[in-house]
């Protein structure tokens, strides 16, 4: 085993002990919520745990690894989101059988994102820099707004729209709105589980690593450090550009869906720029371009502030302390030199050497 | 007579948005980091109006000056504290930082100040004018908005183009490394643009408070984020672009609600923004820069 | 670099991690005590029995609450918990529920469902029994629907959308927006007010988006028009200007009001600043414009508002609580905070007409409330004989209050 596992490339090695950990981790969960042995705040934490992970991840491959800051890959979630509760609102008299509707919602989920992804990467890739990021920021809050007005009802003779309010839908007898403008979608069955949550960020964790270590993937963080010399060199930027925006919206699409579907109420009010800053911190903070640490970063900052809560009134207060101060312990350069000084490698390999000499 | 009428209205609005733009503008022109806590800022000062005027029962004057002083204060705080350690690292990590202290600042006054809304008393006694039998009213703020906002944008421009310390701010904007050699204290510099950026927010937080009053620790978020896309709009590091941006913000904004839909009022502003910047890829006034390999 | 950070990152998580099951163990171990406890009453012994006095099974009925304390729906969290907690000491000192006292506990769910969510099973670990729901509409249906899995009993204070009471175990102390928006037009209808009216509402937010479609609906049957309709969101909820300028050139002589106080203060000072003077009427939401510091109550003259609540009405029961809050808080309750006092009499009613005890399970205690609640009439600040129907709605009446003088009066 060992020799097998010294045979295999660094990254694929580290590819399989995350594998492992999130699997190991997932066994762990499981056998303690069988044997009653986890408390409910944290059961319900670790499905939010899983597909923020694969929202940060998502995030990573357009921020890490292509290079361009995104302010607006809540609104991704958010079509995901709407497009999948739609759907399973919808069918979920007809389609009965849970697995089948909810893998259809998933892949409804994704295809709209990417759908909405490819035409927003398509419009605005040629933009850079901080004029990408806030051109994102604005399609977010397009998305957030035109969903927060619109109505959308069903009775025998089909669907009716509306972007003014209910009454205007004229639903005949035995009508019902579906997407009630500010209300949202009430209802959505609760499909998600935690192993579809699990069983996601490994696929989705083995694609972007895979697609780091491919031929595009190589051409995609060519773009990044230079685009000019990339272009120089014959690679098509835009088909690059559009192929791993296209690829992270449809994961953000992904992560709607799961979560659209572990809670009963969906509103718009939820995917403003605040929550499309809270991926990028996830993805900050684990380390732009480190997908591990990505998930990490998103199980960390999902805890924290249910952890404060014994703080009562100070605890929104202190988790910003503590934003800050983790961004400074991680960045900033006396402190990395410090945290190198004394890691836990170093203290121990001073302590053979103590013990040699 | 209405167009007109909400003409003045989104100018009245837009100067508003422009005065915290320029705050945006200048921080970002310089020390090239989006400061998401611009808006904060501009809350605190209003609290410190109120608490000046109202609790302590002080003359607008002084609430003014104090609210300035303060705010100056705060911004060379939070620069040393929160944004200077993270000078060499990923402007990403100090955009973060910068939520962090938004945060802070909004934990903050929601915990000193609680969550009642505060109403600010004018600092602008100047009445509405009322023009054409009183189908055009022009608010009396916006008669002072719009020349301070002119004031401030000719005597920043002065400032960066004709003193020592300006130039330094440009040269530093230019090419940090380049700076340092010139002889420009780099931290200096930059402590001095977040003072000049905090004390716009003041400013701008007399302004924006004499026209709407109500006063909550989240108040500055969103006329922050609305004057972050203006200083964008005009193109970001120029400061007459701000202006300019932040004018046609409001104007759009206040035309859009009157004359295509009142629901989908922020979403218009924004799609006119992605539709400018398709078109001018730096702003209106943006420069753009020629990349080299 | 990468590599040690995310090892950092990684221990941290770990501890976070233990430290979670360490707490969740902690709790089961208690759970499994108080359970031990009930069936066999007295073979707890030394340190478990003084523990188990200063916890649960010593008979205390656990309350817990769920509602924004942070951001920018923060003064209805805040309201509701301070009002609830006042109606708790009173309860507490004059012997509790039954000679049983209550605990009660809130979290904070920053206005957003899923942290609702979050809260509402921080609370559950803690121990609850009785749910007062959510505060705000969505992050209420929310919790609803957790509540109807866990089949625990819910009373919400301030949760008006009908989907709050979607399922059979919630109960509204409040009006249903719908209510009150067939209420407001029936009453600007019966009272002749106006020929024609404006409408402007906040668009983003259910409580009032829910209210305006309702008033729409039944305006079709009434004596006046609607002549402008205009929305604006959270997001642009300070400059009212075209709204006004609208409502003033289609010649509205009433400007409805579906919205929260906080807009309202705005909206009268930039009417005043226009020139417009109608007739504003507005619904609960509008109660607490008085309240807002330095907020000059002379541009709310005349107002009219169609709310269960005032803070300056005559009675005992409201003097009294007006006055309590003020030297608890220092603040002037507004509706969240007396329909959240009146929500813990009303849990106390139905537990005193249902005998329910502390030790009975979760579910069984909600079994027994449901009943009980469609049976008992409770006076409160809110209304005086509240009862309720099946479905969980509220029956009661409006009060038709004026502002004269920077002051509530009832109008007939």
């Amino acid at each position: 085993m060992a020799k097998y596992l010294s045979k295999l490339s660094k990254s694929t090695r580290s590819n399989l002990y995350t594998v492992t950990a999130i699997l190991a981790a997932y066994i762990i969960f499981t056998v303690l919520i069988a044997t009653g042995n986890m408390s409910n705040l944290l059961q319900g934490l670790l499905i939010q745990i899983f597909y923020y992970a694969i929202l940060a991840i998502s995030l990573n491959l357009t921020v890490g690894i292509l290079g361009e800051l995104s302010l607006g890959h809540a609104g991704f979630m958010c079509i995901g989101a709407f497009t999948s509760a739609f759907f399973s609102k919808c069918t979920v008299d007809i389609i009965t059988i849970t697995w089948i509707r909810f893998t259809i919602a998933l892949i409804i989920g994704a295809i709209s994102a990417a759908i909405f992804g490819a035409f927003i990467g398509f419009v605005v890739l040629r933009l850079r820099g901080d004029y990408l990021a806030i051109v994102t920021l604005a399609f977010g809050e397009i998305i957030k707004n035109v969903i927060n007005v619109l109505y959308i009802g069903i009775d025998q003779s089909g669907f009716k729209f509306s972007v003014k309010d209910s009454v205007s839908l004229n639903l005949g007898e035995g009508g019902q709105a579906i997407m009630n403008g500010p209300q949202g979608i009430f209802g959505t069955p609760n499909d998600t589980n935690l192993t579809i949550c699990v069983f996601l960020l490994i696929l989705f964790y083995i694609i972007i690593s895979n697609l780091v270590n491919s031929r595009s993937g190589r051409a995609i963080m060519a773009i990044r450090d230079n685009r000019i010399a990339a272009e120089s060199i014959g690679i098509n930027i835009t088909k690059f550009k559009l192929l791993a925006f296209t690829i992270s919206a449809a994961m953000a699409g992904v992560a709607g869906t799961l979560f659209s579907h572990n809670i009963t109420i969906l509103d718009s009010k939820k995917f403003g720029y605040n929550q499309s800053i809270m991926i990028l911190v996830f993805v900050v903070l684990g380390g732009i371009g480190n997908i591990r640490g990505s998930i990490i970063a998103a199980a960390i900052l999902t805890l924290l502030p249910e952890y404060l809560r014994f703080l009562e009134n100070y605890r929104m207060l202190i988790y910003a302390v503590v934003l800050i101060i983790i961004m400074i312990i991680n960045w900033n350069p006396t402190c990395i030199a410090w945290r190198k000084k004394y890691s836990i490698r170093n203290l121990l390999s001073a302590i053979n050497k103590k013990k040699e000499a | 007579m209405s167009f007109i009428s909400y003409l003045i209205k989104g100018i009245s609005l837009g100067s508003v948005y422009a005065i915290i733009a320029l705050g945006y503008t200048m921080v970002y022109g310089i020390a090239k980091m989006l400061n998401f806590a611009h808006g904060d800022v501009i809350m605190v000062g209003g609290y410190i109006l109120f608490t000046v005027m109202t609790s302590l029962g002080q003359s607008p004057i002084l609430a003014v000056l104090a609210s300035i002083v303060f705010c100056t204060l705060l911004g060379i705080t939070i620069e040393r504290i929160a944004y200077k350690p993270l000078r060499k690292a990923s402007s990403l990590a100090v955009l973060i930082t910068a939520i962090g202290v938004s945060y802070l600042l909004q934990n903050l006054a929601l915990i000193i100040y609680g969550t009642e809304t505060k109403f600010v008393t004018s600092v602008i006694p100047i009445p509405t004018i009322k023009l054409a039998g009183g189908n055009l009213a022009i608010p009396g703020q916006t008669l002072v908005t719009i020349p301070v906002c002119i004031v401030i944008m000719v005597s920043l421009t002065v400032f960066i183009r004709k003193s020592k310390t300006g130039r330094g701010m440009i040269a530093v904007s230019e090419d940090k490394g380049a700076a340092v050699l010139m002889g420009v204290n780099i931290n200096k510099t930059i402590a001095i643009t977040f003072a000049i950026g905090s004390a716009l927010a003041a400013v701008a937080s007399v302004l924006m408070f004499s026209s709407y009053p109500s006063l909550t620790p989240t108040s500055g978020a969103m006329p922050g984020i609305k004057a972050f896309v203006a200083a964008v709009f005009g193109g970001i590091g120029s400061i007459p672009g701000a202006m300019i941006g932040g004018i046609l913000l409001g104007i759009i904004e206040i035309l859009g609600r009157a004359y295509i839909s009142s629901q989908l009022a922020d979403a218009i502003v924004f799609l006119i923004l992605i539709l400018v910047l398709l078109i001018k890829p730096a702003g209106i006034l943006g420069r753009k820069m020629n990349e080299k390999v | 670099m990468k590599k040690s950070l995310a090892k950092v990152l990684s221990l941290i998580l770990a501890l976070a991690l233990t430290f979670a099951l360490f707490t969740a163990c902690g709790k089961k171990d208690e759970d499994a005590k108080e359970k031990g406890s009930k069936g066999t009453q007295s073979q707890d012994s030394g340190d478990k029995a003084d523990k188990d006095g200063s916890g649960k099974s010593a008979g205390k009925f656990l309350i817990g609450g769920v509602g924004p304390l942070t951001g920018p729906a923060a003064v209805y969290g805040t309201h509701v918990e301070k009002g609830a907690s006042i109606a708790v000491k009173e309860i507490n000192a004059a012997g509790g529920i039954n000679g049983y006292q209550i605990e009660f506990n809130f979290e904070d769910d920053e206005h957003d469902p899923e942290k609702a969510v979050n809260a509402y099973n921080t609370l559950k670990d803690w121990g609850m029994q009785i749910s007062l729901g959510a505060v705000t509409s969505n992050p209420c249906k929310a919790v609803a629907a957790e509540t109807a899995k866990d089949n625990m009993f819910m009373l919400t204070p301030s949760g008006s959308a009908t989907d709050c009471i979607a399922y059979d175990n919630g109960f509204q102390v409040c009006f249903s927006d719908p209510n009150q928006g067939t209420a407001s037009a029936d009453y600007i209808n019966e009272k002749n007010l106006a020929k024609k009216v404006a409408v402007i509402y906040d668009s983003s937010i259910v409580y009032s988006s829910g209210i305006y479609q309702k008033f729409a609906e039944r305006a079709k049957d009434c004596n006046f028009e609607i002549v402008a309709a205009e929305a604006f969101t959270s997001d642009s909820n300070t400059d009212f200007s075209v709204q006004l300028q609208k409502a003033k050139d289609s010649g509205a002589e009433l400007v409805f009001l579906p919205i929260y106080y906080n807009e309202a203060t705005l909206i009268l000072t930039q009417a005043d600043a226009l020139g417009y003077d109608p007739i504003f009427f507005g619904c609960d939401g509008l109660d607490g414009i008085l309240a807002v510091e330095n907020f000059d109550t002379s541009l709310a003259e005349d107002v009219l508002l169609l709310t269960p609540f005032a803070a300056d009405a005559e009675d005992e029961a409201t003097k009294k609580f007006v006055s309590d809050f003020k030297t608890a808080y220092g603040e002037i309750p507004n509706q969240f905070a007396a329909d959240a006092y009146d929500a813990m009499y009303i849990l106390k009613a139905a537990i005193e007409k249902a005998g329910v005890t502390p030790d009975m399970s979760i579910s069984d205690i909600c079994e027994a409330l449901k009943v009980a609640m469609t049976q008992i009439s409770v006076d409160g600040l809110t209304s005086a004989g509240m009862t309720w129907k099946a479905t969980g709605e509220v029956n009661k009446s409006p009060l038709a209050v004026a502002i004269k003088n920077g002051a509530y009066v009832s109008v007939q």
